[in-house]
């Protein structure tokens, strides 16, 4: 007994030192995340040397005053940076998003668009693109919020009727995707020209390339309060694993948390998919491979998932635009084809001993 | 197995407890669900330190009156009262830091240890943004001592059988440091010595339990108190050799059986014969 005790209290060291460790691995994360930024935003068509690259970043910042001729400067701080930062926060944001509804719905295969939040933006997108709603005052991008939000209502109203449990939500949000998707199909293939066509599809299959500024800072600071909303209910996400009336008998207030990190979710997918489009696999596998990586307590997992997520969708975006240059490819193929392979090899690495 | 030795430790454990209030009590409660009546006026006072079996058949509202008593569901009329106060106004956690429950079957798609469940016991008592206290893992310790899954901590849950599946919820309800402890058919799926280790584990505890049991013998054998519900209905109430008779067993089962009694103070042997329909 004595023995077990003291090997309990090492455990307990090492769960001290666990907590350390996961303070060291966010440390080397983040770093490594801005590493990745750095490094990414010198890569691209146009031949600009590494050193002028933070130059321009630097002088941008003020530590710098060496004059760049405005096209570099442009493309480096208009171009290369937003979009790099923006893929970075998508990453992150697709990536929280699907951990957070993978043990809200206890569902492995529930992802941030399970809700039906992309196929309601891919609507307003086209319905803005091709049939011209909005009378040109309203971009591509607030009609896909507005879609996906719209998609969302639909979903929280259907599930309320249809009993109110998770996997309620989970039909609820495949029914809505199936609609959403019949209706931007209907449209573009009865209204848009191939021109328009193709670049709907582009924008579906989710793509950086629209990133600016703005899209950069309002997408942050729904992330930046979508990771705090999370963090708060991360123990609350922990007792979900047994299932919600488990979860009430810890305490925890089910239906309330529920609609919190619905909405919470819905919103921060909703901001991501008008500023990107629909850029899958990140959401759906990302949570996985951290959870192989951290275990399932959500007080480390969800901050590890968004980092992962966000060094993932750099380096995918820059494949992006680099790999059939100067073509590019939309991110969300690039995110499949590269993600897939690795998923399969973390699954593998942890797989359950039989 | 030395558990008839064991029950006449847990019947002389409290000799003074009937002199003491209930702590946690159900007063005349119903509860509806899609118009149907499924537990009508249930009054349930448990002894505190005693272990109160419910019984009945299936549909009977044993599994409703456990989820009234710890506060997931409310009643449509009546009241459950925590040191007399009626639960809604304890707050969720509250509830939960006093009573906490092992349902029948559980499973998780999450790849947990042992002490990753246990630790699930120390959420009511935690606040977010907050790191884990002395008094958290002192209370993950004890219950894992005093369950026996001490040298088990590490082990992941996935490659648990059935009973020590129920171990560690009993392990994780009794992180929750509870004064109450529900259990929800507990040994259902369990073979019988794991039927007889959990109910020990049970009955030894320092804690007034309220368990729905489907094997009446293991009823008579753990339980200081049975509640027999029929119907939603409480139909007797009493000691296992008071209450559990052939009538009874007649009347709300619908089987025929013989009850025995091997001497005087030693709890009542079941035997079914087959039902009463069938003869």
């Amino acid at each position: 007994m004595t023995t077990a005790l003291r090997s309990l209290g090492a455990r307990r060291l090492r769960g001290a030192a666990g907590g350390l460790r996961t303070a060291a691995g966010l440390g080397v994360g983040l770093t490594l995340l801005a590493l990745s930024v750095a490094v990414a935003i010198t890569i691209g068509p146009a031949d600009i040397g590494v050193g002028d690259v933070w130059s321009v970043v630097a002088s941008h910042l003020g530590w710098d005053t060496t004059e760049m001729s405005p096209i570099r400067d442009g493309i480096v701080w208009n171009l290369r940076l937003p979009r790099t930062l923006l893929a970075a926060v998508c990453g992150a944001g697709l990536a929280l998003c699907g951990a957070v509804m993978q043990s809200l719905l206890r569902n492995p295969l529930a992802d941030p668009f399970v809700l039906g939040v992309s196929s309601g933006a891919s609507t307003g997108a086209v319905l803005v693109v091709v049939l011209g709603f909005g009378g040109g005052v309203l971009s591509v991008s607030a009609g896909a919020f507005v879609g996906a939000l719209v998609s969302f209502a639909l979903v929280l109203v259907l599930s309320h009727t249809l009993g109110g449990t998770t996997d309620r939500v989970v039909l609820a949000g495949v029914a809505a995707m199936q609609l959403f998707s019949a209706v931007t199909s209907f449209v573009v293939m009865t209204a848009a020209d191939a021109e328009t066509t193709r670049g709907v599809l582009f924008w579906l299959l989710g793509s950086l390339s629209g990133a600016g500024w703005t899209e950069v800072w309002l997408c942050l600071a729904v992330l930046a309060t979508a990771v705090v909303v999370c963090l708060g209910y991360a123990r609350t996400l922990d007792a979900f694993a047994f299932g919600q009336d488990a979860a009430a008998t810890l305490g925890v207030a089910v239906a309330r948390t529920r609609l919190v990190l619905l909405c919470v979710t819905a919103l921060l997918t909703a901001a991501l998919v008008s500023a990107a489009g629909a850029i899958g696999f990140v959401g759906l596998v990302l949570p996985h491979a951290a959870r192989a990586l951290v275990g399932p307590g959500h007080g480390r997992l969800l901050p590890v998932t968004a980092v992962a997520g966000a060094v993932f969708l750099v380096w995918a975006d820059t494949l992006a635009r680099t790999v059939l240059d100067p073509q590019e490819v939309p991110v969300g193929v690039v995110t499949s084809l590269v993600g897939v392979p690795a998923f399969v090899l973390v699954l593998y690495r942890t797989r359950r001993p039989r | 197995m030395t558990t008839g030795t064991e029950q006449s430790d847990t019947e002389r454990r409290d000799p003074d407890s009937s002199a003491r209030p209930s702590t946690l009590a159900a007063d005349r409660v119903s509860r509806t669900a899609d118009g149907r009546l499924i537990l009508d006026g249930v009054s349930l006072t448990p002894r505190p330190g005693s272990v109160t079996g419910l019984l009945g058949p299936n549909g009977s509202g044993k599994s409703t009156l456990l989820r009234l008593l710890a506060g997931v569901l409310s009643p449509a009329s009546g009241v459950v009262t925590l040191d007399g106060r009626p639960l809604g106004d304890w707050g969720r956690r509250a509830v939960a830091r006093r009573v906490a429950v092992v349902e029948q079957q559980t499973d998780t798609l999450v790849e947990l240890t042992v002490l990753d469940v246990v630790r699930l016991g120390r959420i009511p008592h935690r606040r977010a943004w907050t790191p884990t206290s002395e008094a958290d893992e002192t209370a993950v310790r004890t219950s894992l001592e005093r369950t026996g899954l001490t040298d088990r901590a590490d082990q992941p849950w996935h490659t648990l059988s059935g009973g020590e599946r129920q171990r560690v919820q009993i392990a994780r309800a009794l992180a929750q440091e509870p004064r109450e402890l529900l259990l929800d058919e507990p040994t259902n799926h369990l073979d019988i010595q794991h039927q007889l280790d959990l109910l020990n584990l049970v009955a030894g505890l320092p804690v007034t339990s309220v368990v729905a049991l489907h094997d009446l013998n293991l009823a008579a054998m753990y339980c200081d108190q049975v509640v027999v519900l029929r119907q939603g209905q409480v139909v007797a109430t009493g000691t296992p050799g008071t209450t559990l008779t052939e009538s009874l067993l007649a009347d709300v089962y619908g089987v025929r059986a013989t009850v025995t009694r091997p001497g005087p103070g030693d709890q009542p042997h079941i035997r079914f014969l087959g039902t009463v329909a069938g003869d």
